[in-house]
């Protein structure tokens, strides 16, 4: 069973136990337009929420990725070095950006759920 | 992301056109602009590969008219460097406005119209960031030589850049048939007076087309109407004028950059590089005879992290040598591509450069301009 929270920010964390699995939304992707590399953490790092933890590049911009919550990165999508155009083709399901091992299952409950991310992005 | 009506931009003669096709507009120079419609990559490949149309009507665009092309073409030299006295009827020139220090207030672009009738006419198009200053200066120092008359309210101004831009015009002129790489004329298309001018900022074969206000978004819709034909947005147009090796005004040059440096000497009349007469001549002379301690490079890196501007070049131990003024990646490269200004022993081509980017070195080399071929057409 999973449960996916959102910040304002639009990053995600699909939540199972006490590992989420972080990326950007649909609406992110597609307000970014084509992305071209995404520099994601290493893993074992250590971040608190609200950290920058990673950075999406489109032909256009880069734009900062904060830690959703407090953790340690335990794995990082390699898929993305070959391929970052999943981040827009598929954002949720296989282009996720790290999985972050949670310090504090408190801090989730700070975040947006499904109804109130989509309510925040109409 | 920069919303464009939060702010109080000026609109182009296009602008519900841009809405209508779907654009994002986002705030440039003072005007909303479309960055992109359907996507920048999906753009900057079809302007390679077909045609695409670009509204540049935020682009300062005037004349200066005196007693004959001598008078007028001499008044303007002794602000620019380039050769202005030597223009044909129907040829442009790429120049630049430049300072008593040598340093370029803009780049720009001078018509000698065709039309025998217009003769002592410069047409001029400016940077949309820097019009209103140019103008100011022009005015300033030529006020009682030329008339000055500008058309920042009155013309729009569309780009049709792509192999398939000279097809696509052809079906309402001949003058892709007529007109050289940076040559103009007047046409008639589809009962609009539109000026041509087959030039751009894309390295592609294409054409830039002037034309009143009132009609510009007919002439959008009409070119738009051909297959081979989408908009692009001003992102496209960036990674586009990038990998063609073009620099971009207040990025890659400003008013404390010489020519020299910047790569840009061909802005500078052969026989004006000897005789001088324009600001800064000494200086630039001097840059010329004896070299200059910088010089612009393209730079190609490794992978696919984009290198952006601000980014410095390191030396092996990490310290800073160089900056990047422009990057990003290069869609028909495949490639993160950037501009920097390097010491003149790093830029010769070949040479291997890193850059950081977010602490993080970037490997690349000092490639040769531009990175894509430019295809430009001449008769």
């Amino acid at each position: 069973m999973s449960d996916t929270k959102y910040t304002e920010d639009h990053e995600y964390i699909r939540v199972e136990g006490n590992q989420g699995t972080v990326g950007i939304t649909d609406y992110a992707q597609e307000q970014l337009g084509d992305v071209v590399f995404v520099d994601v953490p290493e893993v074992g790092a250590k971040f608190s929420k609200g950290d920058e933890v990673a950075v999406v590049e489109s032909v256009k911009a880069a734009s900062e990725i904060y830690a959703p919550v407090s953790g340690t990165v335990t794995a990082v999508n390699e898929t993305l070095a070959d391929e970052p155009g999943l981040v827009n083709s598929d954002p949720v399901v296989n282009g996720w950006f790290f999985k972050i091992e949670i310090d504090d299952a408190s801090e989730l409950d700070g975040l947006l759920d499904d109804a109130a991310y989509k309510a925040h992005i109409e | 992301m920069a919303g464009a009506d939060s702010q109080d931009l000026l609109q182009t003669p296009l602008h519900d056109t841009h809405i209508a096709w779907g654009g994002r507009m986002v705030g440039f120079a003072g005007y909303a602009m479309p960055v992109q419609y359907k996507g920048i990559v999906d753009e900057h490949h079809h302007t390679r590969n077909e045609a695409s149309l670009f509204d540049v009507s935020h682009m300062g665009q005037f004349a200066v008219t005196g007693a004959d092309h001598d008078t007028t073409a001499r008044a303007l030299e002794s602000l620019m460097p380039g050769d202005l006295v030597g223009l044909k009827p129907g040829e442009m020139r790429y120049t630049l406005l430049l300072n008593a220090n040598g340093g370029i207030e803009d780049d720009l672009i001078v018509t000698r119209p065709a039309e025998t009738d217009r003769d002592g006419t410069l047409l001029i198009v400016f940077n949309a960031g820097r019009k209103e200053h140019d103008v100011a200066i022009l005015r300033e120092k030529l006020g009682d030589k030329l008339s000055i008359e500008t058309y920042f309210d009155s013309k729009a101004l569309l780009a049709l850049q792509g192999p398939k831009a000279a097809d696509v015009l052809s079906r309402y002129c001949d003058l892709p048939q007529k007109l050289s790489f940076m040559n103009a004329a007047p046409a008639t298309i589809e009962g609009l007076d539109v000026y041509v001018s087959r030039a751009g900022y894309t390295g592609e074969d294409g054409f830039e087309l002037s034309v009143a206000n009132e009609d510009a978004a007919k002439l959008a819709e009409l070119l738009v109407s051909n297959d081979e034909v989408e908009p692009a947005g001003l992102g496209a147009r960036d990674s586009l004028r990038l990998e063609a090796g073009l620099c971009l005004y207040g990025h890659d040059m400003d008013d404390q950059r010489d020519p020299i440096s910047a790569g840009l000497i061909f802005a500078i009349g052969k026989g004006r590089r000897v005789e001088g007469g324009f600001p800064g001549a000494s200086k630039i002379q001097n840059l010329i005879s004896d070299g200059v301690s910088e010089k612009r490079v393209g730079i190609k890196f490794e992978g696919r992290m984009p290198v952006r501007e601000g980014a410095d070049i390191v030396d092996e131990n990490g310290d800073p040598i160089g900056k990047v003024t422009s990057g990003t990646f290069g869609p028909t490269i495949g490639s993160p591509v950037a501009f920097a200004y390097v010491p003149t022993d790093k830029a010769k081509i070949g040479t291997e450069l890193t850059a950081l980017v977010r602490g993080k070195p970037a490997k690349g080399t000092v490639t040769k301009l531009p990175f894509t071929p430019a295809n430009y057409v001449r008769l």
